[in-house]
């Protein structure tokens, strides 16, 4: 469709061709420990058409950017610079001129579609509102272009879904309605604060996809705020790195991510876990944590973390300078240095040896089996009525699932949302009978388990270690109580319990003379750690991770896994690890376990499946994974799925998977019977790779 | 939509049966009519206490399970008894529901009208002076008895009187003397009800800005009210249409609640501008040991909990969508 908005009183770009001028901006707010100085001298120009993205961890100051741009920063805000839109100043401006280029010609997409829209007003009515708070059209009119709108962001049946609210769309609905909403008058600038961070990795394929059609429709600029390089190297032309609220590294896309010059963007390519990495080395760790942006020492942010500190690097922050390339920036004044020898992060950065488990020489068949499912399913029923409940379906959450992890072995399991991780998990550290089938522990079943006690001593074998390291660590207890209670449980020696905390805290790498301190003190990694430490405190054979790094920065991330890595060979652990990031699961697991909809459809050694998916479910899952290289990336096709996972309280008859398989769709009508009628069992397709498909074709899709 | 209120309307039916019937067995056994006889000077026939305790169902002597069903039977037709000395209850009780309807209801909606209004207000000014004032003031009146505040203002109206020289302020009843002059009965009654209504409306607005300072403190941050902005809504409209709409949501709950309870729960006030309501009614009649006036009451305060929980029921119904009713 054409979207054929108002472009007569447009000014597409300048005559230099910027469309948005950002000058040496500052953004402080006032504490009571002293400003809190978020963003320190940023500059960039966009041009029409143009992506940049600006990269930098939680607290770097790019949210605060965007708002700082959008005017729609807290009034407490002190901003000092130059925004200037095809040339005009908009710091200083009123709310009310302010608000004639909001949703006008500046747009902006929020991280979390689920709050960003407002929960009592339909969709339509959002979108019709934000046409007619600029434009002097109809109710109608306004409508009949939101149903449009609709349709080009890709929502089935405009028509009737421009009625609903949002509670009535999924997640990746509403951002794309969120998408709409933004590009409803035909921006010039849109800016997008980590559209994708809360959506499935296939949902996020989805929407970038609409991203860059509505940037198409519209010849937007494009601001892309993210921690995900992965993203970056897909959609951006040009990168700002940001560190503590400073730029500190502005280039290509090319230039960052194939020559970057300052260290911290170095470390953090390196950090990152690839999909494509063709052997499992180490990651490489940015050891501890951004500075506080408050108290702010003199010298370059960056140094307390940087391998190549020197005492200068201690006195002068260093300003953005050009490189070997002149458009290319970095604020390091060793830049030069990194050029010439043209390091990389191995050269730079530490990378933790990582020993080998004594286990990994023993060949899989002759290992102790440390955790079995055995056509295990949970249903869960569906009721309905107040006074008299019945049951009017049934929820089948999981589906009866074959799996086994052995000792020293790491099994990943992954899928979208809803698609029976967490239910399998939670049925393993219930230690009770599933509603089908059965989980055998250690070799005992647990449908022997007589005793509540019998069931309490086994689980000291298996411990959990949750994703939200803030939710999981009790805020009022100090980081040894959190340790010790698991001991306590277990009523271990009291003079036992102290050694084993300090213990725990060292191999964890926390400073055991921290053991007072509170959760809240820690930043986000070292709770991970603390976390981990308290999963390890009974020596437990089992740890299921349930998504334990998703939450954490990158550079924090890597430390995680490099720290989940050394305990699995020190001390033979088995980890059970549930994640949707399928790159940190190619570099952490042995096997993987691909789930959808309560059932395994592709299930082997993680190179295997990983290098060979033929189950198109997998093949679609890797397919939408980003890749941080921007070659790979662009000349990547993408497997776009479709919709939704349905419900699992009401699966599609035959293969759960054919609602949305890009292969089915291929098939003619003949060779759709099996796929419409029976379930697919899990052919062999390979040594230790099994998928559930009626057509398994191998694809490469990495 | 009709069914599910239909049921509701059943199970609050059951409700309230339980409750009154455990209200007619608590009075009937507490209260004792049988002792407003025996304490007269001289002394009555016991065959004729006796005879008119009988003949008003109110005689001890009879089985409770009796005296219940008689009373149950006639309630069913509409008739909810007499008191000892021949009054029947229904007449009071159709009189003083529209005593007190008429005391309480410009002085609550004025006072969830400017509640709310106040409470938004200071929101978007939270920790400004006029916040703070606004905070202390509230806190003062819920803090103050409704007795002293109604006190104060009968003085200050006294000497507004005084001052002005005009009897702008009336204090007692609900009617007093009226001019000749064309609608002086509805003038006549607006002065008597004024002070009244000022003190409730001072308590609802007091109440309710508290209440909706804070819900809207927790909407004001929304990230769809950010989005209501970056759509070029001024801040203050996508204030109110975005962030004050969803923030009434509870507030509406509590108003259809509370405005049913304030008919039997404005006593005191109706007792200091001497209004002959309900909430008096139900004091008298337990002070009488009136039986029959003590459970009729208490049924009409369930009627009113429930309806007012029926009309909480659909306000949410309306205001927010998430709310499905299947």
């Amino acid at each position: 469709m054409s979207l054929d908005l108002n472009p007569d009183h447009k000014v597409r770009r300048t005559q230099s061709g910027t469309v948005l001028s950002v000058q040496d901006l500052h953004v402080s707010f006032p504490s009571e420990a002293g400003p809190v100085r978020a963003v320190r001298g940023l500059s960039f120009d966009l041009a029409a058409g143009e992506t940049m993205a600006i990269v930098g961890e939680s607290g770097s100051g790019k949210s605060v950017t965007s708002l700082a741009i959008m005017g729609l920063h807290p009034d407490s805000a002190r901003i000092t610079g130059s925004i200037k839109l095809h040339g005009e100043e908009l710091l200083g401006r009123s709310d009310a001129a302010m608000s004639k280029i909001r949703g006008n010609e500046l747009a902006m997409i929020f991280q979390d579609p689920l709050s960003a829209l407002t929960p009592v007003y339909t969709i339509g009515d959002q979108i019709t509102e934000t046409i007619q708070i600029h434009r002097n059209v109809s109710r109608a009119a306004a409508t009949k272009q939101a149903v449009e709108l609709l349709d080009l962001v890709g929502i089935p049946s405009p028509h009737l879904r421009v009625k609903s609210f949002p509670h009535e769309f999924s997640g990746g609905m509403r951002q794309r309605a969120m998408i709409a909403l933004a590009i409803a008058n035909d921006p010039d600038v849109i800016i997008a604060d980590e559209p994708t961070t809360a959506l499935d990795i296939t949902i996020q394929a989805q929407v970038l996809d609409v991203l860059k059609k509505a940037q198409r429709e519209t010849g937007a600029a494009v601001i892309m705020i993210t921690h995900d390089l992965g993203v970056v190297a897909g959609v951006a032309d040009r990168v700002t790195v940001m560190y503590a609220g400073r730029p500190v590294e502005q280039g290509t896309v090319d230039e960052i991510f194939y020559s970057p010059r300052m260290p911290y963007t170095i470390g953090l390519l390196g950090a990152v876990p690839r999909l494509d990495a063709d052997v499992k080395e180490p990651l490489a760790t940015l050891e501890g944590n951004p500075p506080s942006v408050v108290s702010l020492p003199p010298g370059c942010p960056f140094a307390p973390r940087c391998p190549m500190v020197q005492d200068n690097c201690l006195t002068i922050e260093p300003a953005l300078a050009p490189t070997d390339k002149p458009l290319h920036t970095a604020a390091c004044l060793y830049s030069s240095d990194i050029a010439a020898e043209n390091r990389t992060y191995r050269d730079i950065f530490p990378i933790p040896a990582i020993p080998a488990s004594p286990l990994e020489r023993l060949p899989r068949e002759e290992r102790r089996s440390v955790l079995r499912l055995e056509q295990m399913q949970r249903h869960y029923p569906l009721m309905k009525g107040a006074v008299f409940r019945r049951r009017v379906g049934t929820v089948y959450a999981v589906d009866g699932i074959d799996l086994e992890i052995k000792e020293g072995e790491t099994l990943g399991l992954v899928g979208e949302s809803g698609c029976g991780k967490s239910t399998t998990i939670l049925e393993v550290l219930n230690l009770k009978p599933p509603t089908g089938g059965t989980v055998v522990v250690f070799g005992k079943d647990v449908r022997d388990i007589g005793s509540g006690r019998e069931r309490k001593t086994m689980r000291r074998d298996i411990q959990v270690v949750f994703q939200d390291p803030m939710a999981s660590l009790d805020p009022r207890m100090p980081v040894f109580d959190i340790i010790a209670e698991p001991m306590g449980v277990h009523k271990v020696p009291k003079a036992e319990v102290e050694r084993r905390v300090e213990e725990l805290l060292s191999l964890v790498g926390l400073e055991p003379s921290h053991a007072s301190r509170f959760p809240q003190q820690f930043s986000g990694g070292q709770r991970q750690r603390i976390g981990i430490a308290r999963a390890l405190a009974l020596e437990p054979k089992l740890i299921v991770l349930d998504e334990p790094v998703s939450a954490l920065d990158v550079s924090i991330q890597a430390g995680v896994i490099n720290l989940l890595d050394e305990l699995k060979a020190k001390m033979g652990l088995s980890y059970l690890f549930v994640a949707h990031d399928l790159a940190v699961v190619q570099h952490i697991a042995d096997r993987v376990a691909v789930m959808y909809l309560g059932k395994i459809v592709e299930i082997g050694e993680v190179s295997e499946v990983f290098r060979h998916p033929t189950h198109p479910y997998t093949q679609a899952l890797l397919s939408a994974i980003p890749i941080p290289d921007p070659h790979k990336e662009r000349s990547r096709e993408r497997i776009l799925l479709k919709g939704d996972l349905p419900s699992p309280a009401n699966p599609p008859s035959g293969c759960k998977f054919r609602t949305r398989c890009q292969r089915f769709a291929t098939l003619s009508e003949g060779e759709q019977q099996p796929c419409l009628e029976t379930m697919p069992e899990l052919y062999v397709v390979g040594q230790d790779h099994h998928s559930a498909c009626h057509y398994n074709r191998e694809r490469q899709v990495v | 939509m009709g069914k599910y209120l239909l049921r509701r309307l059943l199970n609050y039916a059951i409700l309230l049966f339980i409750a009154v019937t455990l209200t007619y067995f608590l009075a009937a056994t507490q209260l004792n009519p049988r002792g407003l006889f025996e304490v007269r000077n001289p002394p009555l026939d016991p065959a004729s206490i006796e005879a008119t305790l009988l003949q008003y169902n109110l005689s001890d002597r009879v089985p409770i399970m009796e005296r219940w069903w008689t009373w149950f039977t006639a309630v069913l037709q509409g008739d909810w008894g007499y008191t000892v000395d021949g009054g029947h209850v229904n007449d009071e009780i159709a009189r003083r529901m529209w005593v007190s309807l008429r005391l309480v209801t410009v002085g609550s909606i004025l006072g969830i009208v400017l509640g709310v209004a106040l409470g938004a207000w200071t929101a978007t000014r939270q920790y400004k002076a006029s916040d703070r004032a606004a905070t202390f003031g509230s806190l003062l009146i819920l803090a103050t008895p409704i007795l002293v505040i109604a006190t104060i203002l009968t003085i200050l109206a006294t000497k507004f009187n005084q001052a002005t020289g005009v009897r702008m302020f009336e204090f007692v009843g609900e009617t007093g003397d009226r001019g000749g002059y064309p609608l002086a009965g509805l003038v006549d009654r607006g002065q008597h009800l004024l002070l009244p209504t000022i003190a409730l409306t001072l308590v609802g607005i007091a109440s309710y800005s508290r209440i909706q300072r804070n819900l809207m403190l927790d909407t004001l941050g929304a990230d769809y009210v950010r989005t209501a902005r970056a759509k070029g809504l001024r801040k203050q409209r996508a204030v109110m249409k975005h962030a004050l709409r969803t923030a009434l949501i509870p507030t509406g709950t509590y108003f259809a609640f509370s405005v049913a309870t304030l008919f039997t729960g404005a006593t005191v006030t109706e007792q200091i501008f001497t209004f002959h309501g309900m909430g008096i009614y139900g004091v008298q009649a337990i002070q009488q040991q009136n039986v029959h006036g003590t459970v009729a009451v208490t049924a009409f305060a369930g009627v009113c909990t429930l309806t007012g929980a029926v009309l909480a029921d659909i306000m949410v119904a309306i205001l927010d969508p998430r709310v499905r009713l299947s």
